[in-house]
């Protein structure tokens, strides 16, 4: 198992490299000069040659390559080219806010998906599992800002349950019922895609060992029902599950920019929406690099759950 | 349907389950079916009874009904279940789940499914024990180590905190069976426990099966398409065809003297030991088991049967006594001729007394073939070798057979990879009338592709789905340069050489059945004229009935055209029926070999000796000296020092089988073996072993040690 996780980390580190080169060779293609952005378009010649010596942004491309990422690692992300502003204090405010919500809808659509996967594999081609399977291809189907809209249109204009704008103070405490009743919507909105394909993979592969001879086994040595459903069959089944649920966590991420943007909510996703609008290249970097951390971070972790749930792969 | 609450009834003082006119129906989307209809049988304590049919008979589908696990569409229609009295068929779902494993309890198949692969083996047993025993863990834990001790498990501590997939099958099987004998059921219920495993490791769980049938005294359906296996362990059996049963009655009666020509039929299609190699035809039975929407009327068998008379096809005729403790459903009972008399009218000579040896046609010299093992972490690369084959010689005379014979693990089809290209031998040659041939297909000409040819086991993969029988053997033709114009004609006449009508040509392998795919897969084979087939394993996956005719079709087309085969098998029986020579592999390296007739003979090598005395046969007369071999093919990557068979040989002599690599004996004729052990004092060992080939011909029957 040490060396399993070893060897993953291993290629975790080389994933993450590979895409700081291809995050800082796009933010050298991104149309636009930095320093007319930055200065304006009045600013002259002079003041623009300035500033692209003072950051640096005259040297060649590998020097600024190899200083940007050695510094990344140490801790020193910049300065942010728009505000001003740290953009590592930025970016992990930022973070700790886009963490919160997908936590809210992390914790509302995995046992969700799951337990209608189960179901619905439980009660094939009945009308329950009709339901659930049509239900959630229509999900899978619709892009955020449909079903954001709709969410708003019904539960904030109509119902009137939730607010619709997330506008939140970035640093805003979260236990707190101002705070969470904004997160609702939002979480609810990227919840729903990945909300169905978890149904979907659920279903499919807990119908998969139904039909195990295991499965068989277990009921005739007089297991009852939700015995061997929970005992012998969700193990096993739950083993695609939980690499679709890591998976999912980058379209979790990309479901941030849209949704965030949406309901005004002041996250990572917004964050990054906003440096690109502004062409501030170190606030692009650092977004983007944390992005990626988070992704094969995720990936890593499913990875471990999955040689932890299947033991033919941990003993290998 | 003609009421057959008749049933046998064993010696067996009290009956643990009485079945009476069980019919079971399927909803299907064209209405329902019956799989099994009106059928009856009672076991008794302590009793044995060996449920035996093909595929499709409805045997397993009885048995399951019995205890009330049908699929979703499936139903029980009539009849009446006792389980020591006791009607299973008016429970509740509630009543019936504390009945499923612990009065009634059922092993399957395979055991590398039949346990649940992430939870570790000694939790699944001890489950069990918790639920029907109500034990606390500690004590559910004990009673797990105490059955695992009880199925002779090696080491159960390890063994129980293992999981499924670090263990061997049969070791698995073993846990099956502890898991199944924890309440102490009053019925257990093996369904083809051994199919799929290796003839040394079957031959450990039948006995294993037959010491628990004097230890704890339950009551066994066994469910097997294998009648050697029902002679083994068995007290009665019963014959299933279509869903009805046939005959029923004392092992020895159905053995000896089959009152039903079904049952008959199935004795003769399996190679008897007795017939010497491939003088004589197997048994077929013309046609195919009926559709359970287009039964025939009256009797189900009649229009397979060659004693059917117009009556036969009025009415269903019912089960009859036809002596004590024996029925059938045969309405000309009394005319059924003895196995001996059967055995005279359908069996022909078929192969004319041949001279010496022709030419050599392939020759295999020193075939190594080892792969690198797959590396354990990112800095530690694994220098070691898997050998598959590890110098191995053989070869094969023009229109001969050579038969290869082993468990799994011997390296019997990476060999025949080797020969045909496939796999590129790590060392060694191949020959092919004396010049080398390229190690891979991709260096050998084109001719050289066409003379070497292949059959695979598993004739669903080997014939693609979207190409019509024509086109699959239509291919290799024009690959070798027939005209166009000729392929549709020359298909034709493949398809009649292996008895297919022409309506087959447009056929899609779906709708073929598992032996018509094998025929077209053999015609394929044919199509490119080859010098030697290579046949992997090719009728493994057959019913017994389709596995003779496919034994015959190979044999009459070598007859004809002269084509040398490798026939490689697990199964000795069809492997000295087929060859002419034998070479018997273990761990990648040959142990014996030669002529058929002397391999087959003593003196054996201590390996062939312990396989043959695992083979089931089908005669309950046949009492057969129990070798066995312990635990299970070593590693091929650490393959044992010296002799590689020491580690689990009955003839072990001491440190020369560790330290020495034996020497290759040569014996009287064609006939090499290779052990420690010289030809004199391996006759004098075996003096009592089995023979199993004559050299004589006609000569009758087996020598059996008593």
């Amino acid at each position: 198992m040490l060396s399993f996780i070893v060897r993953r980390l291993g290629f975790m580190v080389l994933t993450l490299i590979l895409a700081s080169l291809l995050i800082f060779a796009a933010t050298q293609i991104l149309p636009g000069d930095v320093a007319t952005m930055v200065l304006g378009r009045f600013a002259t010649e002079q003041a623009l040659d300035n500033f692209r010596g003072e950051m640096g942004l005259n040297r060649s491309l590998v020097v600024q390559y190899g200083d940007w990422l050695f510094s990344f690692v140490q801790g020193d992300w910049g300065e942010s080219l728009s505000t001003r502003a740290d953009v590592r204090d930025l970016v992990l405010e930022r973070l700790r806010n886009s963490a919160m919500l997908a936590l809210v809808a992390f914790v509302m659509y995995v046992p969700l998906g799951i337990v209608l996967g189960v179901v619905a594999a439980i009660r094939r081609n009945s009308w329950v599992d009709h339901v659930i399977s049509v239900g959630s291809l229509a999900f899978i189907g619709l892009p955020e800002f449909v079903t954001g809209l709709l969410l708003i249109a019904v539960f904030a204009l109509r119902l009137d349950w939730f607010p619709s704008s997330s506008a939140i103070p970035p640093d805003a405490a979260f236990f707190d019922r101002h705070t969470l009743e904004r997160l609702v919507l939002p979480a609810l909105t990227i919840s729903l895609v990945s909300l169905a394909y978890i149904a979907r993979m659920t279903r499919s592969s807990t119908v998969e060992v139904l039909g195990m001879d295991y499965v068989r086994t277990a009921y005739l040595k007089g297991l009852s029902r939700s015995r061997v459903i929970g005992r012998h069959v969700l193990r096993n089944a739950l083993l695609p599950t939980v690499t679709v649920v890591a998976i999912g966590i980058g379209w979790l991420i990309g479901g941030l920019i849209v949704t965030e943007s949406l309901f005004g909510f002041p996250g990572i996703g917004r964050l990054l929406l906003f440096g690109i609008q502004r062409r501030d290249l170190p606030l692009i970097q650092a977004t983007t690099m944390v992005i990626v951390v988070i992704f094969t971070m995720a990936n890593l972790l499913a990875d471990i759950l999955y040689g932890y749930l299947n033991p033919r792969i941990r003993f290998r | 349907m003609a009421t057959t609450t008749e049933t046998t009834t064993g010696r067996g003082s009290r009956n643990v389950l009485e079945i009476e006119g069980l019919s079971v129906a399927y909803r299907t989307e064209e209405g329902d079916i019956f799989p099994v209809r009106d059928v009856s049988l009672t076991i008794g304590k302590g009793e044995s009874f060996g449920l035996v049919g093909e595929s499709g008979s409805g045997k397993s589908t009885l048995a399951m009904g019995a205890i009330r696990y049908l699929p979703a569409n499936g139903r029980v229609t009539a009849g009446r279940v006792l389980l020591s009295g006791r009607d299973l068929l008016s429970l509740s779902g509630k009543e019936m789940r504390s009945v499923w494993g612990s009065r009634v309890a059922v092993v399957y198949q395979s055991p590398g499914n039949a346990l649940n692969p992430s939870i570790r083996t000694g939790n699944q047993i001890a489950e069990v024990a918790r639920i029907h025993l109500g034990m606390s863990k500690q004590e559910a834990h004990q009673r797990m180590l105490e059955m695992l001790e009880k199925v002779k498990m090696p080491d159960p501590e390890s063994v129980a905190r293992r999981y499924p997939h670090q263990l061997s099958g049969g070791m698995l099987q073993r846990c099956v069976v502890a898991q199944a004998m924890v309440t102490n059921p009053e019925l257990l219920i093996l369904d083809e426990p051994t199919t799929a495993l290796d003839v040394t490791t079957q031959a450990v769980v039948l006995d294993l099966v037959a010491e628990l049938k004097q230890e704890f005294d339950s009551a066994i359906l066994y469910i097997t398409h294998d009648l050697g296996v029902v002679a083994r362990v068995c007290d009665r059996v019963g014959v299933m065809y279509a869903g009805e049963f046939m005959e029923q009655g004392a092992i020895r009666h159905l053995f000896k003297r089959p009152l039903h020509p079904y049952t008959l039929n199935l004795l003769g299609c399996v190679p008897h030991f007795s017939l010497g190699p491939r003088r004589k035809t197997l048994n077929t039975i013309p046609g195919f088991i009926p559709r359970l929407d287009e039964l025939p009327e009256g009797c189900i068998f009649a229009p397979r049967c060659s004693l059917a008379e117009p009556e036969c096809r009025v009415a269903q005729p019912p089960l009859v006594r036809a002596g004590e403790d024996h029925l059938t459903a045969c309405r000309r009972w009394p005319v059924v001729p003895t196995p001996a008399e059967h055995m005279d009218t359908i069996t022909a000579d078929l192969m004319q007394a041949r001279g010496e040896a022709e030419n050599r046609l392939l020759e295999a010299r020193d075939v190594k073939k080892y792969y690198p093992v797959p590396a354990q972490g990112p800095f530690r690369k694994d220098k070691r070798k898997v050998k598959s084959v590890d110098g191995m010689t053989i070869w094969i005379d023009e229109g001969r057979t050579l038969g290869l014979v082993g468990e799994s693990g011997s390296g019997k089809t990476t060999m025949a990879r080797t020969i045909i290209g496939l796999v590129e031998p790590t060392e060694g040659t191949i020959s092919l009338r004396g010049e080398v041939l390229g190690p891979t297909t991709r260096s050998r000409t084109r001719d050289v592709l066409r003379r070497i040819q292949m059959v695979f086991q598993n004739p669903d993969a080997s014939l693609n789905p979207r190409q019509t029988v024509g086109q699959s053997i239509g291919r290799p033709l024009a690959l070798f340069g027939t005209p166009r114009g000729e392929i549709p004609g020359r298909v034709l006449e493949l398809l009649e050489a292996v008895h297919l009508s022409p309506s087959y040509y447009r056929r899609l392998p779906s709708e073929l059945s598992g032996g018509e795919k094998q025929r077209v897969a053999i015609a394929r084979a044919f199509a490119a004229e080859p010098d030697l087939i290579l046949c992997d394993e090719p009728i493994a996956s057959l019913d017994v009935s389709v596995q003779g005719s496919l034994m015959n079709l190979l044999t009459t087309l070598q007859a004809e055209k002269g084509t040398s085969y490798l026939f490689i098998s697990h199964d000795l029986s069809a492997v000295q029926h087929l060859s002419d020579w034998v070479c018997v592999a273990y761990l990648g390296c040959a142990m014996e070999w030669g002529d058929a007739g002397d391999v087959l003979n003593p003196p054996y090598h201590p390996y062939t000796e312990a396989l043959l005395s695992a083979i089931p046969i089908p005669d309950p007369d046949v009492i057969q000296k129990n070798i066995r071999l312990e635990g299970s093919v070593p590693s091929a990557v650490d393959i044992p020092p010296g002799c590689r068979f020491h580690t689990r040989c009955p003839r072990f002599i001491g440190d020369i089988c560790v330290e020495e690599e034996p020497p290759w004996r040569e014996g009287e004729g064609d006939h090499w073996i290779y052990c420690h052990h010289t030809f004199e004092t391996l006759v004098e060992m075996q003096k009592e072993t089995l023979r199993l080939a004559d050299h004589d011909h006609g000569s009758p029957g087996v020598e059996v040690q008593v």
